[in-house]
Formats: C-alpha cells, sequence, structure tokens
C-alpha cells in the first residue's frame, strides 16, 4: 500500500498524475457553499447546544467503583431528598461515573445534595465532586476568546502579509480559515456536540492548524510561482496547483499524524472519561482538523488564484505562457511521427500530462532520440556496494 | 568542504546533548538541594482541590481596574491565610478575575470568607489587651491602664489633622503631639465593666462603655487571637459592638458600633510628612482624606474622641471585620483630613495606605465558578490522559514507520527527544515558576504529537522532492533542508503566534493549552534544528541510507528519480527502457 502511496507521490510531484484543483475549483467553491448552507441553517434551526459553563448551573460527578443500573434513580432521589427537583438532569459518563446537572444551588444547598449523593452511592464524599458555575462565567469566556481572536487574526494576517509579500496570500489563507470555522461551528450545531469552554480553546487551535496547513501548501504555491514567473512556461494557475498536487501527500501524511493522537483521546475519552476538557478538545480538533485540511488544500489555493487572476503580472504571465506552450505543442506536433498521439492541446498542459508521451518532456515538448537517454551516453558503472 | 555540513551537524548535536544534561542537572539539583521534584507539578483538575473564580464589582456594579485588582487578590490572600487553608494559590487572571485554587476541599466557613464582601469601617476601641485569652481574675473596674506587658503592635499610631488644614491655632499642639507618638507601650488595658462605666442602659454613641454587655465582655475575655479559627464564625454588624483580633493578631479588641463607614474614604496616601514650615520631615506618615459626608462624620466622632482616655481615644480602622490600625487622636479633625503618624516605616505606610483605600472600594466578590474536583476523579483523568497519549504515540510510531521505513525511526527518536525536553522544561518549571500541569495541559502535549511529526513530514517530503530531481543523497537532504527550514519556521511561528495570543488573552483553563502549545512550537523548532537535521546528515553517510536500500525510505527508484530523467527546472523524461521495469513492478 505504502509502495503505490509512494508511488502516488511521485507521480503527483511530476505532474504525471494530478488533481485538477485549481480548475474544477467551481465544483469546490459549490461544495463548500452547499456545506456553509447546511450549517448556517443547522446553527438557525438547532442552534449551539450550550454547556453548563455558559448555561450556568450546578454539576455534580460521583465516581462510583460500578454504577448501579438504577443510577439515576438513587440520583434523583438523593438530589430529591436534598432539593426540589430542580431541572436535574442525570446522565451516566463512562461506565462507573454518574454526572448529575442541577439548577444553580446555593452553596449550602450544594453541600447537602453532596453527601446525599455520597450517602446514595456509598462513597466517600471525597468522590463526588462538585462545579459550580455563575451565568456570566461563560459569556465573559467567550467574550475573552473572541477577542483573542480578533488579534490573532490582525496579527496573522500582519505576519503572512509579511512573509509572503503578498497581502492576497493572507486574505486567501484567511478565507479559508473562515470556511474552517464556519463548517465547524455548523457541525457541531447539527449533531448538537455540547459546546464548553475546552470547545472554544478547540475552535481557537483549530485555526491555528487550518493556518498552519495553508502556510505550508502557500509556500510551495509562492516557490513555484515565482518559478513560472521567471521562466514564464505555467499559468500561475497551472503552478498553483502543480503546488497543491506536489503537497498533497505531506498534506495527507500530516493530517493522519496528527489525527492519529487526537482519535486516540477521542476514543478513550469517550470510552473511559466521558465529557470534560479532554472529549471536548479532542472532538472540536478532529473535526476542525478534516475541515482545514480540505480546506487548506481545495479552498485556499484556488480562492487565492481567484483573487490573484486580474493582477496585471498574473495576466502577463498567463499570456506568456499560453504563448510558450502553444508554441511547444507545436513543436511536438512537427515530432508528433515519434509519439503518434494526437497533438497536446495547448493550456492543458502539465495539468493534464497523463496524454504525455514518452519522447517528451514534462512540458511537452519532443526531445530528439538520441537525446532520450541522456545528455551523452557515459559508460555505466554500478555503484561500488553493488558491484 | 565536504565534511562542513557533517561538522556542523556534530556541534548541533552536542549543543542539544549539552542542553538536555543542563536541563537534567538543574531538575536534579532542585530535587537534591531544594524542594524540586521529579514529576511535573499537577494543576489542580488532576490532583483534586477546589478552584473558586471570583470577579470583583464595586458596590455600584461596575468592573474594576487591573491595580484595584491586584488590591482585590491581597484581600482574598489575607482571608485565605487566615482561613488556614494551606498551600493556596490566589492568583489574577486576565484584568477581571481572581482564581483561588485551594489544593483541598474547603469548609462553607471557608468559602464563605472568602468571598464575602470587603468592607472597611472606623470603630471607636472601647478596650484593648494582647491578643491571647486573659487570665481568669476579673478585670478591674477602673480605666486606668494596667501595666500588663503585652506589647500590642497596632495601636501605637496617633491621627491628627493633616499640616495642610486651615486650623492654625492649635498647630503647636499639633505638632507636639504628631512629632513623635509617645507610644504608650501600655495600650492594653483592663475593659472596663459594663456596671461601672454605662449610666445608661441603652449607649448613646459608639463610644459608649454601655456597649459592653456581660455577653460582649465574655466573648472578649474567651477570644485567642493565636487561634487562627478564633474569627470564623464572627457576626459584623455595624450597628453592634464588634470583638476581633488585629490582623496579625497581637491585639484584641471591643469596638463600639461602626463611627464612619469606609466608603466616605476618597483617598490615601503614604509619605513623609510637611510641617508648617513646609519642609519635609522624616516621620512618615499616611495622609487620609474623607468626602464631605465623611469630613463631618469623621470631625463629630473626633471631638467626641480626642476628650476620651486611653485606650477610649483610638479609632479602629476595620477591614474585613479585623483591626488593620487604631490610631489615638491627638486633636478633633474638623476638615476630613488626617494624618496618622508614629513608627512606621515607608514601605509599611504603603501596605498601609493602600489597605485603606479599599475603604473607597468597598469590593463585592461574584462567585463566577467554583469546581470541585475530588483526588479519585483527577488521577482518574490524568491516567486516562496518559493511557490516551501512549496509544496516540504508538499510532504515530507504527504511520511513521510504514510511511517512512527505517527514516521513521528518525521521526520517532525526534519526537521523543522533544518529549524528553518538554518533560525536563515542564517539570523544571514547576520547581522554578510554580507551573502547574493541568488537564488542558495534556492535551496540548498530545496534540502537539501531531504539530511536531509535521515538521519532520515537511522536511522528508523535501528531501524526498530533491532526490525525485536526482540528486545524491547528501546533496538532496542539503537542498531539501534549505527550503524545508523556512516551511517550517514560518508554520511554527504562526503556532506559536496563536498560542501567545490565547496565554496572554484568554482564560486560565485556555491558558494551560496555550502554555504547552507554545512550549512544544518553541522545542519543535529546537529538536528539527539540533537533532532531525543534524542525525539525517549524518545519516547520509551510513551506506543503508547513501545507497537507497528498499527500506531505508529514501530508495530513489521507489521515488521515481531512476525511472524519471531530470531535465532542467521541474521537466522530467521517463527513460523509455526503466518505464518498461517500472511498468513490470506495478
Amino acid at each position: 500500500m505504502s509502495a503505490s502511496f509512494a508511488q502516488l507521490g511521485n507521480d503527483l510531484y511530476t505532474g504525471r498524475r494530478s488533481v485538477a484543483v485549481v480548475a474544477h475549483r467551481r465544483r469546490f467553491y459549490l461544495g463548500s457553499l452547499a456545506l456553509f448552507l447546511v450549517a448556517v441553517l443547522g446553527l438557525a434551526t438547532q442552534g449551539l447546544n450550550l454547556g453548563l459553563e455558559f448555561r450556568g448551573g450546578s454539576e455534580f460527578r460521583v465516581a462510583t467503583s460500578s454504577a448501579p443500573q438504577d443510577y439515576e434513580q438513587t440520583a434523583r432521589e438523593a438530589v430529591g431528598a436534598a432539593e426540589d427537583q430542580r431541572g436535574v438532569n442525570v446522565t451516566l459518563v463512562g461506565t462507573d461515573t454518574v454526572r448529575v446537572q442541577t439548577e444553580r444551588l446555593s452553596d449550602t444547598d450544594s453541600q447537602s445534595v453532596r453527601s446525599a449523593l455520597a450517602d446514595a452511592f456509598e462513597v466517600p464524599e471525597e468522590d463526588v465532586s462538585a462545579t459550580f458555575i455563575g451565568p456570566s462565567w461563560g459569556a465573559s469566556v467567550s467574550a475573552q476568546a473572541l477577542r483573542a481572536l480578533v488579534i490573532f487574526l490582525v496579527a496573522v494576517v500582519l505576519m503572512l502579509s509579511i512573509y509572503f509579500r503578498n497581502w492576497k496570500m493572507a486574505a486567501a489563507a484567511l478565507f479559508a480559515l473562515a470556511h474552517d470555522l464556519a463548517i465547524t461551528v455548523g457541525i457541531y450545531a447539527l449533531v448538537g456536540f455540547e459546546v464548553s469552554p475546552a470547545t472554544m480553546i478547540g475552535f481557537l487551535t483549530v485555526l491555528g492548524y487550518s493556518l498552519y496547513d495553508t502556510v505550508v501548501v502557500f509556500d510551495k504555491v509562492r516557490e513555484n510561482t515565482n518559478q513560472a514567473f521567471a521562466n514564464g512556461r505555467l499559468t500561475y494557475a497551472q503552478a498553483a496547483n502543480l503546488a497543491v498536487n506536489q503537497t498533497m501527500v505531506r498534506s495527507i501524511n500530516t493530517t493522519v499524524i496528527g489525527l492519529l493522537p487526537i482519535s486516540a483521546v477521542l476514543v478513550v475519552g469517550s470510552v473511559f472519561l466521558g465529557p470534560g476538557v479532554l472529549l471536548d478538545l479532542s472532538l472540536v480538533l478532529f473535526v476542525g482538523i478534516l475541515v482545514g485540511a480540505y480546506s487548506s488544500i481545495f479552498i485556499a489555493t484556488p480562492f487565492l488564484v481567484t483573487l490573484r487572476r486580474k493582477d496585471a503580472a498574473v495576466v502577463e504571465l498567463e499570456k506568456k505562457a499560453l504563448r510558450h506552450q502553444a508554441k511547444v505543442a507545436k513543436d511536438a506536433e512537427h515530432a508528433a511521427p515519434v509519439s503518434g498521439d494526437a497533438p497536446v492541446p495547448a493550456g492543458a498542459l502539465p495539468s493534464t500530462p497523463a496524454t504525455r508521451e514518452e519522447g517528451s518532456t514534462l512540458t511537452g515538448r519532443a526531445v530528439h532520440e538520441y537525446a532520450r537517454s541522456g545528455p551523452r551516453n557515459q559508460p555505466k558503472r554500478t555503484p561500488r556496494s553493488k558491484r | 568542504m565536504a565534511s562542513a555540513p557533517r561538522t556542523v551537524a556534530r556541534r548541533s548535536l552536542v549543543a542539544l546533548g549539552v542542553l538536555a544534561l543542563a536541563l537534567g542537572a538543574l531538575l536534579a539539583g532542585s530535587v537534591l538541594w531544594s524542594d524540586g521534584q521529579t514529576t511535573p507539578k499537577l494543576g489542580l483538575d488532576l490532583e483534586g482541590g477546589t478552584q473558586i473564580i471570583l470577579e470583583p464589582k464595586t458596590t455600584g456594579g461596575q468592573s474594576v481596574s487591573a491595580e484595584q485588582i491586584e488590591q482585590a487578590r491581597d484581600i482574598i490572600v489575607q482571608r485565605v491565610d487566615a482561613g488556614g487553608v494551606s498551600g493556596a494559590e490566589v492568583t489574577t487572571q486576565g484584568d477581571r478575575n481572581i482564581v483561588v485554587s485551594i489544593p483541598e476541599i474547603p469548609s462553607q466557613a471557608v468559602r464563605n470568607a472568602i468571598k464575602q464582601s470587603s468592607q472597611m469601617q472606623f470603630r471607636p476601641v472601647l478596650a484593648v489587651t494582647s491578643g491571647v485569652p486573659e487570665p481568669t481574675e476579673t478585670p478591674s473596674s477602673s480605666s486606668s491602664p494596667t501595666a500588663s506587658g503585652s506589647a500590642s503592635s497596632s495601636p501605637t499610631a496617633t491621627a491628627s489633622p493633616a499640616p495642610s488644614s486651615s486650623s492654625t491655632n492649635n498647630s503647636a499642639l499639633n505638632e507636639a503631639l504628631t512629632e513623635d507618638s509617645p507610644s504608650p507601650s501600655t495600650t492594653a488595658s483592663s475593659s472596663p465593666s459594663p456596671s461601672s462605666s454605662g449610666d445608661s442602659d441603652t449607649p448613646s454613641d459608639p463610644t459608649d462603655l454601655a456597649w459592653v454587655t456581660d455577653k460582649v465582655q465574655q466573648a472578649y475575655q474567651d477570644l485567642d487571637c493565636s487561634d487562627q479559627k478564633a474569627l470564623d464564625d464572627l457576626v459584623d454588624d455595624p450597628d453592634k459592638p464588634l470583638v476581633t483580633c488585629s490582623s496579625d493578631g497581637s491585639a484584641k479588641y471591643i469596638l463600639g458600633p461602626v463611627a464612619v463607614s469606609g466608603d466616605k474614604i476618597s483617598d490615601a496616601t503614604a509619605g513623609y510628612q510637611t510641617n508648617q514650615q513646609g519642609t519635609v520631615t522624616s516621620t512618615v506618615e499616611i495622609a487620609l482624606t474623607f468626602n464631605s459626608e465623611g469630613a463631618d462624620e469623621y470631625a463629630d466622632i473626633s471631638r467626641t474622641m480626642v476628650g476620651l482616655e486611653e485606650p477610649r481615644n483610638e479609632l479602629a480602622t476595620v477591614l474585613d471585620s479585623r483591626v488593620i490600625v487604631a490610631p489615638r487622636f491627638d486633636s478633633a479633625i474638623p476638615n476630613g483630613r488626617a494624618s496618622i503618624t508614629g513608627g512606621f516605616t515607608l514601605e509599611s505606610a504603603k501596605a498601609l495606605a493602600d489597605q485603606l483605600k479599599f475603604g473607597a472600594l468597598p469590593l463585592s466578590f461574584e462567585e463566577q465558578s467554583s469546581v470541585d474536583i475530588s483526588p479519585t476523579l483527577g488521577s482518574e483523568q490524568l491516567r486516562y490522559g496518559f493511557l490516551a497519549g501512549l496509544v496516540g504515540l504508538l499510532l504515530v510510531v507504527v504511520y511513521s514507520l510504514g510511511q517512512y521505513r527505517m527514516l521513521g525511526f528518525v521521526t520517532i527518536s525526534s519526537i521523543l527527544v522533544a518529549g524528553l525536553l518538554t518533560y525536563l522544561t515542564i517539570t523544571v518549571l514547576g520547581w522554578a515558576q510554580n507551573y502547574r500541569l493541568d488537564m488542558a495541559g495534556v492535551t496540548g502535549l498530545i496534540v502537539a504529537i501531531g504539530f511536531t511529526a509535521d515538521s519532520f513530514i515537511v522536511y522528508f517530503e523535501r528531501v524526498r522532492d530533491e532526490l525525485r530531481e536526482g540528486r545524491s543523497l547528501a546533496s538532496a537532504v542539503e537542498t531539501g533542508w534549505n527550503r524545508a527550514k523556512r516551511t517550517v519556521l514560518i508554520a511554527d511561528g504562526v503556532n506559536l503566534l496563536a498560542a501567545l495570543v490565547l496565554y496572554l488573552l484568554a482564560s486560565s483553563s485556555v491558558r494551560g493549552f496555550a502554555f504547552t502549545l507554545g512550549l512544544t512550537t518553541v522545542i519543535d523548532v529546537l529538536v528539527v534544528f539540533w537533532f532531525t537535521h543534524p542525525l539525517l546528515t549524518l545519516l547520509t553517510r551510513v551506506p543503508f541510507f547513501r545507497d537507497g536500500h528498499r527500506l531505508s525510505g529514501l530508495d530513489p527508484s521507489r521515488l521515481g528519480a531512476k525511472s524519471m530523467r531530470y531535465a532542467g527546472r521541474g521537466r522530467f523524461t521517463p527513460t523509455p527502457a526503466l518505464r518498461e521495469t517500472e511498468g513490470s513492478r506495478a
């Protein structure tokens, strides 16, 4: 499998195989737009399932050695004995932790509920943890996170504009970022995952990750397009497309390696621990990294091409590159008997190299028969180790 | 020339070794000669305990300034210390919250004491004595000082009108009295029995000794200020007398009802006193200013009290029900500008002035959240967190070996080195900076495995790209590195930026995450530059890798290099003969 994966890597690198990401960008835009609409719809109809931290309330967790079958009844009775049944919500977390959420309780009430629960489940009182969240806590956390986000984005735009010396790259990266955020939030709303402050951390990290991924791809885009600007053989769109393809293997490897530990946390968290910082964080990271990997390949670079297609330099390059490619195609036509293939259509060159035959270069230029085995026929010598 | 990269590589490896050894030595030293420990300090959510997040608010309901937050923090620290809780930490969070972390689950009384609203009051002193309970003998009814040798420290200060006051007629007296307060070391006096002094059963003003009823007297006698829990169930009613201790526990008081409430202070500053001629003297004073309402009340009470005998001419300043200072009136203070002098250093005066300023700002503390984590739950979280981390690491190992063959071991050893450095740093920081690893931090570490591995992937993919272009391994590693390091730097830079912004701006639960994320990003850069790249450079000399063994992960034919002939910038020419063999292999 990995051999064919490495082969795929080679082909993507040389352009023998290629995914026409940039050419088909409208498709991806439409796909993302559809996803986005679904996300907005989910958000509008269902809203986010805000956790206790945002609503305010009290939560108790009882760590039993093994939760009894009738844990819900037991818990309700225990809470009811100490309290009126005020919006009590009992869930089993993992295999042996009972979670009881109630409305906001006063300190004394909270204390008595705690001991009642400890009695009911026959555990020492230390094994019952009590959490109280004031109603404004979540709002203040979100306000802080939002402020952090805005400052982060401004800083990132500055940093990337300076690094790439081109604000459009920063703009495209931000667009991919907004895309990721919208879709991740939408998925959260649709599936109804609980949003906790840890989820907010997760969202922020996802933004960092998405940006990181995009930056790696853009670095290659910059390298390829700079080369194209220098030699005028590829249009901006072709060079960018080649970059996406060349970094695709890396993108896949990175995403898989990034997701592996997170899925381990996700599985361990959901099976043994239940809702908590660990699970909330890993869940949002899992969703976000997937979306982020998608956007850095299929959205960011195409959007960059869309943004820059009217730039004077890019238009100029396109003319030059198409002229060059037409000339190459013409040369190939003259030398056609060698390949015996239909003339390669101009403009579709490196992006469809599957049609390229042996005896031609990557760009389709025909190579003379004598030159095919190398610059010059040198006596071959096997390496020392193979002798 | 050819050996230059390898020399550099060796140097880098040595440098990293030295860094790791230094960290290790620091850790060992902290364990041997200090109170360091070999494992990272754990946060409350892992260790068990209580975290209470309070937001101070003024009584008007508006938020408070950063400076006021610091003052509020000091108040809370005093309360927590007074509650007899050990190992508690009080920190400010951002510019609005105060986080109280207690490594145990505190009693309700301690909780209440921590979050009660802070209030300052001025109450006349009715009786004062040393902080421990008196001998059983009943106090004599005379109000003359008994010469008990108890050195009560607080009531040695005097209050007098500030020199800037317009009342010049009694300035001579003023000066004489405030110049050097003849601190009566015998301020400890017997408490008058109510029958002797009270001429009526309903006390008329706050200084009236009729407030000292039998019950009050009994409470006063029983009070032991050396016992930290003594005042836990104190009820502080402004209209009733108060039996309490000084804030350092050295003296105990019976105080009359509140004469002036603290929110009528408009300012309190500490500095050297200026005398009538306008020259600065060496006496440290606290200049206290009241607003107009406070000035009137203060004038009234000072007029009443200045004529009374020691210690009843002392007006105690009470913060959180404890006496912080009880200066004696030398004269009436008509204009609301008082000067407190006597035995202060500039520093202690500043601290006191800060405390007095609280009076201008009665804070209430709104509980934002309170989380109790039982130690059982905490350790369970940690255990599963570790389990998840190990499983994640194992998966990464398997995947990199599958993808990169022997080169995968370079990835794995790099991750291990990064892990070791992270562990050492966190543990040393736990000792030096009291850094505590919490659940969010552990999650950050696990997530970081992915980020760290990615730097290696970017690097290896670049090297492979160069191999595909037909370079030899040694030159592919050098060229690949030159291109990859830019990518690694900018990508890690973005990450670090995210971590920094999060750390500086977000709340404490986010901070742990941001910190580990930032730390591992820095360590990642360090490891890539000082370990992974040098290691790979050295490995290019090893025949197994140099000749592109099938399992090395750098096999040029597998990478398609031999089947492609590099024909100039970015162009490749497949060689017919080789393409056939390739076809047969596929």
